[in-house]
């Protein structure tokens, strides 16, 4: 995990890693999807287009969360009944990472965080439940069956073998919130809290024909 | 490759695309953000979150009504640009009569989406909201609470959807139905919406058609509203709590007012006179005069006591203060009458035997008292009398008279506010509500 930069196995062209926890990524110029196993790239598939999808965000993106840097290095998109959202993956200045999850322009950021209590088994799962993770009281609000629709940049972890995904979102009479990621086994925990697009003060974002830039 | 074109940069703006059931042209101002999109020639409902279009349903417009804000114009509203992308019609049927109201679907590609909500031309703005409130009671009654914020729940329908066109971030039709709730906090409101799946929250807060017709330049005439809304600020919230605040201040002045007069009064001890008068005398009872007595300072009141030790008969006293110097004259009297006795009901007595006359704005000098006494006739026996008269007495009932005076307005203005109350309650699930809660309800501006 010492090189910086590889080579994509598919195409040849330059591949740089920003975050060094990095375990996925995709070829910018083949979209080869590659994992990172000790010093090579192997090649385990391509990534499918990137749906229609109009969020602001894009790789490179800045901005700043509860008073640290962070910038866009990856994002999974996931297809559920409403269309696509993403879950842009956050590199901090610290080095740490996070989640920033725009579905139809609402936004939340989130961290990974080790279960306090044990989560509801998937077949349990039931609207209005609550539990209750580093005290923080949480009642499950909506559960959404979602698609891997297709993956963009550094990831954490490696996606390419994932296709379905039940996720639990519980939320809070503050602002705050937890998702649940059923794709996994033991489940994943996410903690974060629902943010306004304008705190984020974002730079290099998208422009839209016709709109004025933020 | 990315359908949109670019994958850095520059979104363009989104194409014309052809809708599925009918091939007529539909215009996605949305694309990627919107579920779903109604056709403006068919009505088909549209599948908007797939790179293919597909029909979700198709229906038979029961009814059409043109939006006042013209879907694709653009306002700014709470400092953001917002453009108007999808408009229906919803309502609820309450005793057999259907209340109707309209929604806008409002969209900014960088702050998604929100809405405007109209009923009788009072408006909304609409945030989703991703916060969870919090049941509570207000005032022993079910509300919610957000924030420090408490709402009181106002009514609870079914809504049904009866008309849509444009783009909606849900797959909208025609006849979906939610339970929807709404709770009140002037000019804030918030409102669940409950389907089989979901319960969803939001926050609206109160616009006036002006706001409206300014923000999106609109040039037709902005209608006037009608009756008081759910959310609507009372023009009198704040100001009764104001008004008796300034009336507490004011009565608080008065008292000071009257506490520094009655401290400081003048109180000059002008005259102090006896005489006797004669009842013997059946006619012609002689009229006599007083000695001369100054009066102190450019002008004040001047009271003249009368005190008469009469027992179960009258005197009368047609007095006049005379100025020595200038012969003006100031002409009163006073009766003083002393009844008492014993009935089967114990001890009785009617009447007093002193009386005091209060002369405002007399000017100072010199004056002497005419005083022409009168008395039963019948009756037999001297009445000693005594005759005081002292300068400058503080007086009180102008003070009292005032607090009553300046009471008006604060209770004139808590009488509109707790009707303004009662109307807006009269459209809840609360109809009319009960006069306490009326009152609370005051309590709380």
């Amino acid at each position: 995990m010492s090189s910086r930069n590889a080579i994509c196995p598919n195409c040849g062209a330059e591949v740089r890693f920003r975050w060094s926890g990095a375990v996925q990524t995709t070829c910018e110029y083949c979209q080869s999807i590659l994992v990172r196993n000790d010093l090579n790239l192997a090649l385990v598939g391509k990534a499918a287009d990137l749906p229609v999808d109009i969020s602001p965000i894009q790789l490179g993106t800045e901005g700043i969360f509860s008073g640290k840097a962070f910038q866009v290095i990856g994002r999974i998109v996931y297809r559920y009944d409403l269309g696509t959202w993403n879950e842009w993956h956050l590199m901090f200045s610290d080095g740490s990472n996070g989640w920033l999850s725009d579905a139809q322009a609402e936004y939340a950021v989130s961290f990974a965080n080790a279960f306090t209590s044990a989560p509801p088994a998937p077949g349990e799962l039931a609207r209005g439940m609550q539990m209750e993770q580093h005290r923080v009281l949480l009642t499950l609000t909506v559960i959404t069956e979602a698609l891997y629709e297709t993956t963009e940049g550094e990831l954490p972890f490696t996606s390419y073998d994932k296709e379905k995904c039940r996720f639990a979102d519980f939320r809070t009479h503050d602002g705050r919130f937890a998702t649940v990621d059923y794709s996994e086994e033991p489940p994943l925990l996410f903690l974060g809290q629902f943010v306004d697009f304008g705190s984020l003060r974002m730079k290099n974002l998208k422009e839209f024909e016709g709109w004025p830039t933020v | 490759m990315n359908p949109m074109g670019s994958r850095k940069g520059v979104v363009p703006k989104a194409k014309a695309l052809n809708c599925p059931n009918c091939g007529s042209q539909i215009q996605l101002r949305a694309l990627g953000a919107a579920a779903s999109v109604i056709c403006n020639y068919c009505s088909s409902t549209i599948d908007a979150s797939h790179p293919q279009l597909r029909v979700i349903a198709q229906w038979q417009a029961a009814m059409t009504v043109e939006p006042v804000i013209p879907l694709g114009s653009r306002g700014k509203l709470r400092g953001v640009l917002w453009e108007a992308i999808g408009f229906q019609q919803r309502g609820i049927n309450v005793d057999g009569t259907n209340y109707f109201w309209r929604e806008y679907v409002l969209w900014n590609p960088y702050h998604g989406f929100r809405y405007l909500s109209e009923y009788n031309n009072h408006w909304n703005f609409v945030t989703p909201l991703r916060t969870l409130p919090a049941a509570t009671t207000v005032h022993a009654l079910p509300g919610m609470q957000l924030g420090k914020e408490r709402y009181r729940h106002f009514q609870t329908a079914r809504a049904y959807t009866w008309f849509v066109i444009g783009e909606f971030p849900w797959m909208v039709q025609v006849g979906e139905a939610v339970d929807a709730a709404d709770y009140v906090a002037p000019p804030k409101m918030l409102s669940s919406e409950t389907t089989e799946n979901e319960v969803t929250w939001s926050e609206s807060e109160y616009l006036t058609g002006a706001e409206i017709w300014q923000a999106f330049g609109l040039k037709t005439p902005c209608p006037p509203p009608a009756g008081v809304f759910a959310n609507q600020p009372s023009p009198y919230a704040g100001r009764v709590a104001a008004m008796w605040k300034s009336y507490g201040l004011v009565c608080a002045g008065l008292m000071a007012l009257m506490i520094f007069f009655a401290v400081t009064a003048q109180r000059q001890k002008a005259l102090d006179q006896k005489f006797v008068v004669n009842a013997g005398q059946a006619t012609g009872e002689k009229s006599f005069v007083t000695e001369v007595f100054p009066l102190d300072g450019k002008s004040g009141n001047v009271e003249v006591s009368v005190n008469a030790d009469v027992a179960n008969r009258w005197v009368f006293l047609s007095m006049a203060l005379i100025n020595e110097e200038t012969g003006q004259a100031y002409d009163f009297g006073q009766e003083v009458s002393y009844y008492s006795g014993r009935d089967s009901d114990g001890d009785w007595s009617e009447g007093s035997r002193s009386e005091e006359v209060l002369l405002p704005g007399i000017p100072g000098g010199r004056y002497y008292l005419r005083v022409e006494p009168e008395t039963d006739a019948a009756l037999a026996g001297p009445i000693p009398v005594r005759i005081q008269v002292v300068r400058g007495v503080p007086y009180y009932l102008r003070y009292f008279l005032g607090m009553l005076l300046v009471l008006i307005p604060p209770v004139w203005v808590s009488i509109r506010a707790s009707v303004f109350e009662a109307k807006r309650w009269s459209e809840s699930d609360y109809g009319g509500g009960s006069s306490s809660s009326e009152e609370e309800e005051k309590e709380e501006e």
